[in-house]
């Protein structure tokens, strides 16, 4: 039995430590620790309830806009307000270009690394790459002076035994398989990512103002204004600056938008599926490792409806014991978290399950002394509390959106698991593992891509027919607002379901807590001992070389864990 | 190192060179020589750290324009250290941290993003099992500068605010060194980062700085003077209420509780991701993420700001803001040009003005404001001489929740009088 350390994790969205047991070359046990606390609940508490979003929002600016959006739901769920279609649509979109940009950034920037040697991509023949590539792919960069250049370009990231950011890869790892042609095609394309992505920044910052941290929703709607009665007003006299990006809703703002998301969708149907696929298909064994727990939980998104309570593009729910057939519906009531193994105190009930709304933030570290080299032994190890539904633990997250959903008959996310099981000639039982997760962010991406632009058109058109409401101003006069209220905001972040529930007195913030998909999927053991997701997706991965864990690394970056998020 | 060799064409690189020369507010002739420094310079190793911190400006820099960040990254600099990106994990990632000035006899650059924990002995924010302060001053005392990234690393940020728990800090108090570069801003904007890095490229030095390190290319300037709802505010036009017609015509925000007037940063002229956009553009005030302590200094973020400030347009850099925001009035650093504040023109409407008034109504009270004649206060004509000694200190000094919230703001927010300001 020997322990393996690794801390941190890199491109895990913070500090993030794993320790894991290994025996005769499988883990038999492991421990997720994050090693950094920020105490936002505490910075929200005594705040204006209409401000309470931009402090939660910091909670994360890679999945950026998401607790934004969580939280304006809450006060939104505490004053009983339903936001005005329009409103409804631009969160909808800037929720989904973040979901999208955030899982495309996963794949290239986080994952890849762990499937394909960048050393070994070096030496690729072009040629043979733009014949490979063009026999999966119909992406236009695929010819043999393309990936000439592309290599020259990973080259300069590379740099081996000069300190690139790639070079540093565990370069040889016997786990490695797939060609350097593969590899070169799949690096090719992290280039391509690095671009990519801001196209659907731009889309955010049309409608947000910034990104990271948009800065345009209100409770009771968003910020950004219809324009009024034709075309923009010029400003009147002397002006420091002039004005050179229309504003929000323009019609060169919306035409802008369109093109923009459709160049978009282009990479992802063209290269981030067909490149995910491509990973799936060489690492067979993958598809079953990994699996965890087998409970999954989906608090859904995108809603098509302008109630709070309304409908959702993916559906609310959750699966017990992998029985995708038969998604169950979920309470809000039946979340709690302990604090057995983390580093914080309850008052009065220690080792308790305690729902959010009645929850509390004291931090209390309880880990060795600094400096330390182990966390072994000891029973508090994580600054990440352990949610569990009704007393189970549960993976959140794309698998999870995409087996609720396709158990509630959704048909986008029918076909498109249908398709792929077809393709990988895999059973569904494929989806319950390490490959499993990341097929379903490919996928995922590409249904949410398309709505995407169904929610401009539809945005487009409902302006056009003269409803031009962005913002319910019913909640905003706090005068009229209840001495004392309470609500919850759910939504789904890249990482998973995320959950914010608060306490308002007299127009202040009385109480916050958050929990986060990755704090679900993150989670340490809870008052019953039981292992968080991940730690329990660890359980029987293989450890060829224990100097060099890359194995550990595949199943951690397949729950896109953002340890940022997962403390708060 | 050549970028053109690495697949970039002529043409979008000598693009970006002008495009950076005019974000540093350089005249277009450096455009050649900063052009000639990114392609053929050695590069330049970047270490960036993470202290407290949401990754929201390691997403900005990724984001990057002008140049971005694969055009930087390919052609002049070096991430050698970087969580968010690096292959390398565990103790292969922070193995590479020690010895850094040997292994770059040249010398690196650190960048910090995120705020330094002081309470619990560090326990906050460990890295291999250690104290993140540790590891960032180890690593920042062994750096040509440092360059601070967003808000959090600035002075604490977030963290820091009214209710934190963790003793956050900038890290500029926890490192010893002259050569601080600060880039507030919630996130940073990704392109004064790519520029300040370009500045170094270019000329060996960083940007000339205001007395918080910030640069002025970048925090020169008021938002208020550079936005283009300005005109609007002197006209007396005003958004009163959310989605109301002013809001579709794009009037001043002021009345929403926009910071623009007391907040330096060039979001306006800058903007974001390829200038498509900024906060007031698309709607909603400006919050004051560059400023120190904006998290509790500047009221809440719909709370108008206690007066309407006139046009101001020789008041430079990190002046008056802070002198204005009585919780952080401490931190005020004046800069020698802030001795040239010309006097102030002030608008008085003789009645408080409902939430229900007409827009043509407001505007008729509005327009018949009289101008009178206010002398600024002595914070802000203080000169140079009174540059505290330690620039990012005094920030204990911060008022709690309590009283920034419970005072300032009533609960029901009625509408401020636009009486003459008690400056």
């Amino acid at each position: 039995m020997s322990r393996i350390v690794i801390d941190p994790v890199t491109r895990a969205g913070g500090q993030l430590r794993v320790e894991a047991e290994v025996l005769g070359g499988a883990v038999t046990e492991a421990w997720l620790s994050a090693t950094s606390f920020r105490g936002l609940e505490s910075v929200v508490r005594g705040r204006a309830a209409r401000d309470a979003w931009l402090v939660a929002q910091r909670v994360c600016g890679a999945a950026t806009g998401v607790h934004a959006l969580a939280s304006v739901r809450a006060v939104e769920n505490a004053l009983g307000v339903d936001i005005p279609k329009n409103a409804r649509l631009v969160r909808n979109i800037l929720a989904a270009t973040t979901l999208v940009q955030e899982h495309v950034v996963n794949f290239y920037l986080r994952e890849l690394i762990n499937w394909a040697d960048p050393v070994a991509a070096l030496t690729a023949d072009p040629a043979a790459t733009s014949t490979l590539a063009r026999s999966i792919t119909d992406w236009p960069n695929s010819d043999s002076s393309w990936y000439a250049a592309a290599r020259d370009r990973l080259t300069a990231l590379v740099r081996p035994g000069a300190g690139g950011p790639l070079g540093g890869a565990w370069s040889g790892h016997p786990a490695y398989r797939l060609s350097p042609e593969f590899g070169l095609m799949l690096y090719g394309h992290y280039l391509e990512a690095l671009d990519w992505q801001r196209q659907l920044v731009r889309v955010r910052t049309i409608l947000g103002g910034k990104s990271p941290h948009p800065q345009t929703y209100l409770v009771g709607g968003m910020a950004i204004a219809a324009e009024w009665g034709g075309p923009p007003v010029p400003p009147r006299g002397e002006h420091p600056s002039t004005r050179h990006s229309p504003p929000p809703l323009s019609q060169q703002a919306l035409a802008d938008m369109n093109m923009l998301l459709t160049n978009a969708a282009r990479f992802i149907n063209e290269a981030f599926v067909p490149d995910a696929l491509t990973v799936a298909a060489h690492y067979p064994e993958w598809q079953r490792l990994g699996g965890g727990i087998g409970h999954y939980l989906s608090f859904g998104e995108f809603p098509v409806s302008d109630s709070f309570a309304g409908q959702l593009l993916l559906a609310r729910g959750r699966v017990m014991d992998r029985d995708f057939a038969n998604p169950r519906a979920i309470d809000q009531g039946s979340v709690a978290e302990a604090v057995d193994h983390a580093w914080y105190d309850y008052d009065a009930t220690p080792d308790a399950l305690v729902h959010p709304a009645l929850g509390q933030t004291r931090p209390r570290y309880a880990g060795p002394a600094l400096p330390y080299s182990s966390l072994g032994g000891l029973d508090k190890y994580s600054w990440i509390k352990a949610p569990r539904y009704a007393d189970d633990p549960m993976e959140t997250g794309a698998l999870a959106r995409m087996l609720v959903a396709y158990g509630a008959g959704n048909s986008f996310v029918r076909n498109a698991v249908d398709g792929v099981a077809f393709k990988l000639d895999a059973g569904m039982d494929s989806l319950f593992s390490t490959i499993g997760r990341t097929v379903a962010r490919a996928l995922e991406a590409q249904i949410v891509m398309a709505r995407t632009t169904e929610y401009l058109r539809e945005l487009v058109a409902n302006l056009a027919q003269g409803d031009l409401a962005l913002v319910n101003l019913e909640g905003w006069d706090m005068a009229r607002w209840p001495s004392q209220a309470s609500g919850f905001g759910l939504a789904e972040g890249p990482g998973g379901a995320v959950g914010h529930w608060l306490t308002i007195r007299d127009g202040r913030i009385a109480d916050y807590q958050i929990v986060d998909g990755s704090t679900w999927n993150g989670s340490p053991r809870d008052n019953r001992g039981r292992p968080g997701a991940c730690e329990q997706a660890l359980v029987g991965t293989p450890v060829a070389d224990p100097n060099r864990p890359l194995e550990l690394l595949r199943t951690v970056h397949s729950f896109a864990l953002c340890s940022a998020c997962a403390v708060h | 190192m050549a970028l053109v060799r690495h697949g970039v064409s002529r043409r979008t690189f000598l693009k970006f060179s002008a495009a950076i020369a005019a974000t540093l507010a350089l005249p277009m002739s450096y455009a050649p020589r900063i052009a000639a420094a990114v392609e053929n310079a050695p590069r330049v190793p970047l270490i960036w750290l993470r202290g407290l911190a949401c990754g929201g400006d390691s997403q900005a820099f990724l984001q990057s324009t002008n140049p971005t960040v694969g055009e930087l990254l390919i052609g002049a600099l070096s991430l050698d250290y970087d969580e968010a990106f690096m292959a390398a994990a565990g103790a292969d990632a922070t193995g590479t941290l020690t010895g850094l000035r040997a292994r770059f006899p040249e010398g690196y650059i650190a960048v910090v993003e995120g705020s330094v924990p002081t309470a619990d002995g560090g326990a906050h924010a460990t890295l291999g099992g250690r104290p993140m302060r540790d590891v960032i001053s180890e690593v920042c005392a062994g750096a040509i500068g440092t360059i601070a990234v967003g808000s959090c690393a600035f002075d604490g940020g977030v963290a820091a605010a009214a209710g934190g728990l963790t003793g956050a800090v900038g890290v500029g108090r926890v490192i010893n060194t002259p050569h601080l570069v600060a880039l507030p801003g919630c996130p940073v904007n990704g392109d004064n980062l790519a520029a300040t890095l370009v500045h170094y490229l270019t000329l060996r030095e960083f940007p000339p700085t205001d007395g918080l390190g910030r640069p002025f290319f970048a925090y020169g300037g008021l938002i208020h003077n550079q936005c283009e709802r300005r005109a609007h505010f002197e006209f007396g036009e005003f958004v009163q209420s959310w989605g109301d017609e002013a809001s579709q015509k794009g009037w001043c925000l002021y009345k929403m509780g926009c910071k623009g007037p007391q907040t330096f940063a060039n979001c306006p002229t800058q903007q974001y991701a390829e200038s498509s956009s900024w906060n007031v553009l698309a709607g909603h005030g400006c919050i004051g993420c560059t400023m120190p302590g904006f998290w509790d200094g500047m009221g809440g973020a719909y709370q108008r700001l206690p007066a309407p400030l006139p046009f101001l347009p020789d008041v430079s850099a990190d002046a008056i803001g802070l002198a204005l925001t009585g919780g952080v009035a401490g931190l005020a650093v004046v800069h020698g040009a802030a001795s040239t504040v010309r006097q102030w023109r002030v608008r008085r409407t003789k009645k408080p003005t409902p939430d229900t008034t007409e827009m043509t109504e407001m505007t008729d009270t509005t327009d018949t404001t009289e101008a009178a004649e206010v002398t600024p206060t002595a914070a802000i004509e203080t000169t140079e001489s009174a540059v505290p000694a330690e620039p990012l200190g005094e920030l204990e000094g911060r008022p709690t929740v309590d009283e920034v919230w419970v005072a300032e703001q009533p609960l029901s927010e009625p509408e401020p009088v636009d009486e003459e300001p008690d400056l």
